[in-house]
């Protein structure tokens, strides 16, 4: 093992494997996250915890994770290159590892402009692909950046994410090479509601054996409504959503559209688990938590693996 | 060329408020090219500044000059002999003009006219956009002759993020996205190889980050 993360010795076994999400408060209140975090334990094997999504103020993500280490779960730590240099990120990576973290997702984060702080600098000493070369190099080679060695090495598991859909989709494949040849671990990818296109993209990624390289779980969000299927659509940058869905969710009557949109999401996942080279799902229900042990029993995911440790 | 643009009338009035004899300096370099310091916006500013000064009643007496630029103490030069009749200057050259001026002149009050933008190009007619943020180690020749670190809102070197959609960048459908442009010169060339050589982390210290910076030709001075 290259880390000490239950994610991997799942993947690792060859089990299908299932994370979820949670976004810290905007406050300091650890109930909250706490709350969100019983609403999942049990039923996915990582949560991610997002640091500072849409560039927006919140708990740091390090001090989420912690506090869901504390209630069992195994906390995925998002971290963004936008607000941290090499020197920030490296000691938060050792920060994090003595507190028990043991999975990293390396992201480069939306840009402040989306947030609620749009007069801020922004960092952006490296980018999301030298991240993982980063914490890679921590991992493996004992090593900083500067060269100097280090004192016990932060045994993560690292993750990036992949937008299969995003422009231009030439350099999707090549993109997903480019993070495998930086030695992610694993990929988790932009929601999925376009089949045949993620299926496409897939082929391309088996046709060049990146498959066997990297594990790719593939990310799902329910639709709650006719008017988040639309938006998702139209003002989310990168996003896919083909009209047929839309339609299905417009056709379900009133009171049942939020099932519909559940009945999209499992029947995403049951052709994910078709398709190879997918090593498990990504279910993000934003706001949403309590739907997703529904989702992971619905889809025939529970009860999950157990892992000793 | 250094793009700039010439702040708005009213913050350059209300600093000049309790002065009443001004000189007002034009460059005849990159703020000539990009029409924002130009003789005739030295001249356009001259008015606007005594109409609102005649307007309050407190009339105000300007003297315009234009150089063949600022950045050049033999130009500066020929102001020696009546800057010192001014209570300020105002100059409409570009940040390192302003301060050059101020250094020369060491008992001027030298005042910007000017916002500095950005080292750029003329799109069209009436419309400039940046191309170099000057980082000291240029790396066109790794990304297809489009530059990564002033064209990218996040200064990928290995982009795209996932926010690039219909080629332009999330942070605003009317701005390319840099990744984008760098891929479709790359694969005009046929190079689309490279991009997947992975860019190592930057060294940022010939950036602004090692501080201010200073070019040396030995075999040039005197
Ligand atoms: S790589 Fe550096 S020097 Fe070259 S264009 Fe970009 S910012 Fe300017
Ligand atoms: S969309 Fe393109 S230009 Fe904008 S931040 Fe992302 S990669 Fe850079």
């Amino acid at each position: 093992m290259k880390s000490e993360s239950k994610l991997e010795q799942i993947l690792t076994k060859g089990e299908f494997a299932v994370t979820s999400e949670c976004g810290p408060p905007r406050g300091a209140d650890a109930e909250v996250i706490r709350k969100k975090g019983e609403l999942l334990k049990g039923f996915v094997d990582g949560v991610n915890v997002t640091d500072n999504q849409t560039s927006v103020v919140r708990m740091s993500s390090i001090s989420s994770c912690v506090i869901l280490k504390g209630l069992g779960l195994n906390p995925i730590m998002q971290m963004v290159t936008r607000d941290r240099n090499r020197i920030a990120i490296q000691s938060d990576i050792l920060g994090a590892a003595a507190l028990g973290i043991n999975n990293i997702l390396c992201l480069t984060g939306d840009h402040q402009k989306f947030g609620d702080h749009a007069s801020a600098k922004n960092v952006f000493d490296m980018d999301s692909i030298q991240l993982v070369q980063t914490v890679k190099l921590m991992r493996d080679e004992g090593k900083f950046l500067g060269g100097e060695e280090l004192k016990g090495s932060p045994k993560m598991f690292i993750g990036a994410a992949e937008n299969p859909f995003a422009d231009p989709f030439e350099i999707r494949v090549p993109r997903l090479a480019k993070k495998v040849a930086a030695g992610v671990d694993f990929i988790q990818t932009q929601c999925i509601y376009n089949l045949p296109k993620f299926e496409k993209w897939m082929k391309l990624v088996r046709d060049r054996g990146l498959h066997e390289r990297v594990h790719i779980l593939g990310g799902v969000t329910p639709f709650k409504s006719v008017g988040m299927a639309n938006y998702m659509k139209k003002s989310v940058p990168g996003m896919d959503v083909p009209d047929e869905l839309i339609e299905r969710m417009k056709a379900a009557p009133k009171e049942k559209k939020a099932e519909e949109g559940i009945n999209i999401c499992i029947e995403t996942i049951q052709r994910l688990r078709e398709i190879e080279g997918i090593h498990g799902v990504h279910v993000m229900a934003i706001e949403w938590e309590e739907m997703v042990s529904e989702i992971v029993k619905r889809a025939g995911l529970f009860p999950r693996p157990h892992i000793e440790g | 060329m250094i793009v700039a643009e010439r702040k708005p009338l009213e913050q350059i009035s209300s600093m000049i408020e309790s002065n009443n004899k001004i000189l007002i300096v034009g460059c005849g370099e990159c703020v000539t090219v990009c029409s924002a310091g130009r003789k005739k916006e030295v001249e356009i500013l001259a008015s606007a500044l005594n109409m609102v000064r005649s307007k309050e009643g407190k009339p105000v007496e300007i003297r315009q000059e234009t150089l063949e630029r600022q950045c050049d103490g033999e130009y500066l030069e020929q102001l020696r002999g009546f800057i010192g009749e001014y209570e300020v200057v105002i100059s409409m050259a570009c940040g390192a003009g302003v301060q050059f001026m101020a250094e020369k002149y060491k008992n001027s009050l030298v005042l910007p006219a000017l916002n500095t933008k950005f080292i750029g190009v003329t799109e069209e007619q009436g419309v400039w956009s940046e191309r170099c943020h000057a980082c000291g180690d240029c790396k066109l020749h790794l990304t297809g002759g489009v530059c990564p670190i002033a064209r990218c809102s996040k200064s990928l070197l290995n982009g795209p993020c996932g926010g690039s959609a219909n080629g332009k960048c999330e942070i605003s459908p009317d701005l390319v996205c840099g990744w984008q442009l760098i891929i479709e010169r790359l694969s005009d060339l046929g190079q689309l190889e490279k991009y997947e050589e992975i860019i190592p982390i930057n060294n940022w210290s010939t950036n602004r980050d090692g501080g201010p910076r200073k070019v040396v030709r030995e075999d040039l001075r005197l």
